[in-house]
């Protein structure tokens, strides 16, 4: 009997492409520390649980004769068998904990277990969102000095806490832009304007929210096209999606010229801000014109990621667009008391509100994450923050630039990223090669292909949480990993050869999806 | 600064290397007229780990936190009892401190266990599939509202009157800007949900109709009528789930004919975090997999044919369609999920059965109490663990006074719809099984002086 009969093989690589399996695989497939873990659905059964629940009371029940009778299909495990179900799986991902991550554009830096203790106070954790409001001053306190921080931080006028996440914060951005162009009877500008240097989130929010997207050329040195800009500017363009820095690594200098534009001609300025942790302290998108901006709080002000979410995403505010800032948010009366306005009040408090866009106040456990971090590096410490950031980024840049081709290298110092091409690389050797050959050199790779202006692109986010020590590593490492690949060793293309799984057939995946499991047995019987 | 491991002379070294003079000349490319100089004024400097927790411990102190009152408030969030285990597996740092698994060979972990996240929520809500969870239960609702749009071609929805009014605030603000016509309106304080109703509304331009269950005031109903007519007209049923320990007593949606089942996972694992961060629940029938956003993982093998899980379907999303994907969302709430996961896998099917008949005692047990007090109307007929009462004078008065009492007695109808006079007498009370019979007794105790 083979108990796992599709795990891991520990492999190993040899010269070429050929790598051979070690010698004499074992009976689960683990070998010493190197574990393979099945699903709980192979595992586990439905008679057993990891909890022990006091017995119900004997009533009769209430459940209008829609009581669940056939089984549910949950299987379950002892708490000892859980907590190895986990940890096991656990070791088979790479995060910041363990190393240097450098995905571009998303910000992996270290994230401080304060931050975690303190989201986890009873008085933050455990209170809920219709409690009375003044038996909960204490965590409103939270959302109006994190408030007061990211205002100072942006010199902007107004804040909406609620948006859960980046992208739900550009659309609250988006729908303060629509409210103002409505309330002024402005209804026939249907446009964005999104560079194509966007994220792929500002054209599909702008969509998502109603408005037609057009595209906006980026010019040879990475930066917004501002002639092109101004050219396509007129009375059917609502505003323009723009990220600063942008997501060529690059700080856009024209940037109060488009805004002026932008407002000559009418329209609102939306800057995506998941890359302020590299101007905090030292630019105010405020002094820039724009009017909304997102924070992505997970990334400039260091919430765990957690694999992919959650995260939180306040939205900064001009004056012109203040009044339309979503519901409930958070005012200080004259006694000093928080209050919370909601449905209730909004007639005479907010009455242009455009409304709510979530259930409850937003983010609270990124908030107290947040705040946390923000008090612990002080106005000074937030500088440095955007100093080292950028620092290390350059040092990236330019430890690198002879051996991989950096396109905007030319253009200057990056901010808080460095991007580099494919351009050089032999024959058939791709930024995927590369990529998964940093995987058996221990790392994380780069983010790859984004943003799409640079071809095979590699964008690289070291942050300001790693040592010098660290990057000299990592690039050591990327130069042999790019020598190999523009003499054209092989073996790269067969890479990754010591992870837990070597490439993933992902069209496989796409072409016949298995998103959840079946019964092997039930799963035959039904074909 | 204690996060910050260059030291001085490693920046002296890098400025070198890197061919700058200062720190400054890395800033050259943003103009002088947008340049800060020094710290901000009126924020105060670093501070230390020990005066930043006390900072927070003190903000934390002012808050009255469920586990130090009678505690009955529900409505969209509840709190039930999360295993330690739980806790300790969501901050063990390669979960924690992971990114969204783009490079699939070395995040197995995540993706193993949002592939078994995704069966487990599809099992516990009756559908084919689910996916790897969204913001939170309203968005998702909205969500399905314009999934049944996108996939009737029709723009009209129907929201029972059941559906928490916050979910139906959320779409009523997406709707306006996005022209969807949406069809809405006040429960009545009756034990009869307002199915009959809907039924009626349905038509040829229906896209959906959405329906809580159970809904806001606790009542739940057969929705296989409900189905039926709308799948007559080529509408879609949605099925909005907030109390997903429900679902270990009662029959799933999906099972009753539900084409989109939505939720708010928070119940299980993920605790009550004032509002947030939440879990959102998103599953559907197998023939609208191209229609849904969000994130999902799905099965493959590797080179050597070891079974793997990879993120899949991505065509649907914003990083590859841009403004014609089927969704802005460019997230779910991974690790949230993996608490909800956790919970279940602990609980099993036994767990969740035994934790769903306890919840559901303890509910009745509690609604014959208070159906004693004098000024106090049960309203409902069925019920899970949440019921409605009618008092004998405005709610939102009476949960402010216990309040002072030490007792949370639960959502007056008032703070849900302000304007609505005929609810204002409402109490919403959810009963999980953290509440002790003291609990009940201080409840009870707390309204009959209110009400005398």
């Amino acid at each position: 009997m083979t108990i796992n009969q599709s795990g891991w093989r520990p492999t190993m690589g040899n010269s070429g492409d050929e790598v051979a399996e070690v010698e004499g695989a074992t009976f689960t497939g683990n070998r010493a520390l190197m574990l393979e873990e099945p699903l709980i659905f192979e595992r586990g059964s439905v008679d057993v649980t990891g909890v022990d629940i006091e017995d119900a009371p004997k009533v009769a029940s209430r459940l209008g004769g829609l009581e669940r009778n056939r089984d549910i299909g949950l299987p379950g495990l002892s708490e000892p068998e859980t907590v190895r179900h986990y940890t096991r799986l656990s070791r088979q991902n790479y995060a910041i904990d363990l190393g240097l991550f450098p995905l571009g554009s998303c910000t992996m830096k270290h994230n401080p277990r304060l931050n975690e203790r303190v989201a986890r106070m009873p008085g933050f954790a455990d209170v809920h969102p219709l409690q009375p409001v003044d038996t909960v001053q204490g965590a409103f306190a939270v959302v109006d000095e994190l408030a007061d921080w990211l205002l100072k931080l942006t010199n902007m006028t107004s804040i909406a806490m609620s948006p859960k996440a980046g992208a739900h914060g550009e659309l609250c951005g988006v729908l303060c832009i629509k409210s103002a162009l409505e309330k002024r009877g402005d209804t026939e500008r249907k446009i964005v304007l999104v560079p194509e240097s966007a994220h792929g989130t500002n054209p599909a929010t702008a969509a998502f929210a109603g408005f037609k997207v057009e595209n906006i050329p980026a010019t040879p040195e990475g930066r917004v096209d501002l002639e092109a800009l101004k050219a396509r500017l007129g009375p059917d363009v609502a505003g323009v999606m723009i990220t600063n820095p942008n997501t060529c690594g690059l700080f856009e200098r024209d940037m109060k010229a488009i805004s002026d534009a932008v407002h000559d001609a009418g329209g609102y300025v939306y800057c995506d801000g998941a890359n302020f942790n590299a101007i905090v302290g030292r630019v105010r998108p405020g002094d820039l014109g724009i009017d909304a901006m997102h924070i992505n709080l997970h990334k400039t002000f260091s919430t765990p990621h957690g694999g992919g979410g959650p995260g939180s995403g306040p939205v900064v505010l001009s004056e012109a667009l203040a009044p339309f800032a979503p519901l409930p948010f958070v005012t200080r009366q004259a006694d000093g008391s928080l209050h919370l306005v909601e449905e209730e009040t909004v007639g005479e408090d907010h009455p242009d509100s455009f409304g709510r866009m979530t259930a409850f106040h937003g983010q609270m456990g990124m908030f107290t994450r947040a705040l946390t971090y923000i008090l612990s590096h002080g106005a000074d410490g937030l500088r440095q923050v955007a100093e080292d950031s950028v620092l290390n980024a350059n040092y990236i840049l330019r430890s690198l630039e002879d051996v991989l081709e950096a396109p905007f290298g030319p253009s200057g110092p990056c901010m808080h990223e460095a991007i580099f091409s494919d351009a050089g690389l032999a024959e058939g050797f791709s930024t995927l090669d590369i990529a998964k050959a940093l995987i058996d050199e221990g790392f994380h790779p780069m983010t790859m292909y984004f943003p799409l202006v640079v071809h095979g692109a590699m964008l690289i986010e070291p942050t300001e949480t790693e040592s010098k020590g660290s990057l000299d590593q990592f690039i050591g490492a990327l130069r042999s990993v790019a020598g190999r690949a523009k003499a054209g060793d092989e073996t790269l293309k067969s890479a990754p050869h010591f992870a837990p799984r070597r490439r993933l057939d992902e069209t496989q995946a796409a072409r016949k999806p298995m998103l959840v499991w079946k019964d092997p047995v039930q799963a035959e019987a039904a074909e | 600064m204690r996060y910050l491991p260059l030291t001085d002379a490693d920046r002296g070294e890098m400025l070198a290397r890197v061919g700058a003079a200062t720190i400054d000349d890395l800033f050259v490319d943003v103009p002088e007229h947008a340049r800060f100089d020094g710290p901000i004024p009126n924020l105060p400097l670093h501070a230390s780990e020990m005066a930043v927790e006390r900072h927070m411990g003190r903000l934390s102190r002012q808050n009255l936190s469920a586990g130090d009152a009678p505690f009955f408030l529900g409505c969209g969030a509840y709190r039930h009892h999360v295993p330690a285990s739980v806790d300790h597996i969501i901050q063990r740092g390669e979960f924690l401190t992971a990114y969204t698994p783009y490079q699939p060979e070395i995040a197995q972990g995540t993706l193993q266990m949002m592939f078994e996240f995704q069966t487990q929520v599809a099992r516990l809500l009756g559908c084919d599939l689910a996916n790897a969870s969204m913001y939170d239960g309203s968005t998702a609702c909205w969500e399905a509202i314009t999934m049944a749009r996108r996939v009737t071609r029709r723009a009209k929805a129907i929201l029972s009157s059941g559906l928490h009014p916050h979910y139906v605030s959320v779409a009523n603000t997406m709707a306006k800007f996005t022209g969807d016509v949406l069809e809405t309106g006040l429960p009545e304080l009756t034990a009869e949900p307002d199915t009959a109703s809907l039924i009626d509304r349905i038509d040829d331009d229906t896209s959906c109709v959405v329906v809580q269950y159970p809904d806001i005031l606790g009542r739940v109903s057969d929705l296989s009528e409900l189905a039926a007519a709308c799948h007559a007209k080529k509408a879609l049923l949605v099925a909005v789930v907030t109390e997903p320990v429900a679902l270990g007593a009662l029959k799933a949606p999906g099972e009753m004919g539900a084409d989109i089942v939505v939720g708010e996972g928070q119940a299980l694992g993920v605790g009550l975090q004032f509002g947030g961060p939440y879990c959102g629940l998103f599953a559907c029938s197998e023939k609208l997999v191209r229609q849904m956003p969000g994130r999902l993982t799905g099965e493959t093998v590797d080179a050597e044919g070891k079974r793997g899980f990879v993120l899949t379907l991505s065509t649907r999303e914003q990083h590859i369609r841009r403004e014609k994907a089927t969704s802005n969302i460019c997230t779910s709430s991974v690790l949230c999920a993996l608490a909800m996961s956790v919970h279940m896998t602990l609980l099993g099917e036994k767990g969740l059965r035994q934790l769903a008949a306890r919840n559901h005692a303890r509910a009745c047990q509690t609604a014959d109490r208070l159906a004693k007090v004098p000024g106090v109307e049960v309203v409902n007929d069925s019920f899970f663990n949440e019921f409605t009462v009618k008092l004998s004078k405005e709610a939102r008065p009476v949960v402010r006074d216990l309040a002072d009492k030490g007792v949370l007695a639960g959502v007056s109808l008032g703070r849900l719809w302000p304007d609505a006079e005929a609810l204002a007498n409402g109490l919403v009370i959810a009963v999980t099984e953290t509440v002790t019979d003291e609990d009940i007794e201080a409840l009870t105790s707390g309204l009959e002086e209110a009400l005398a």
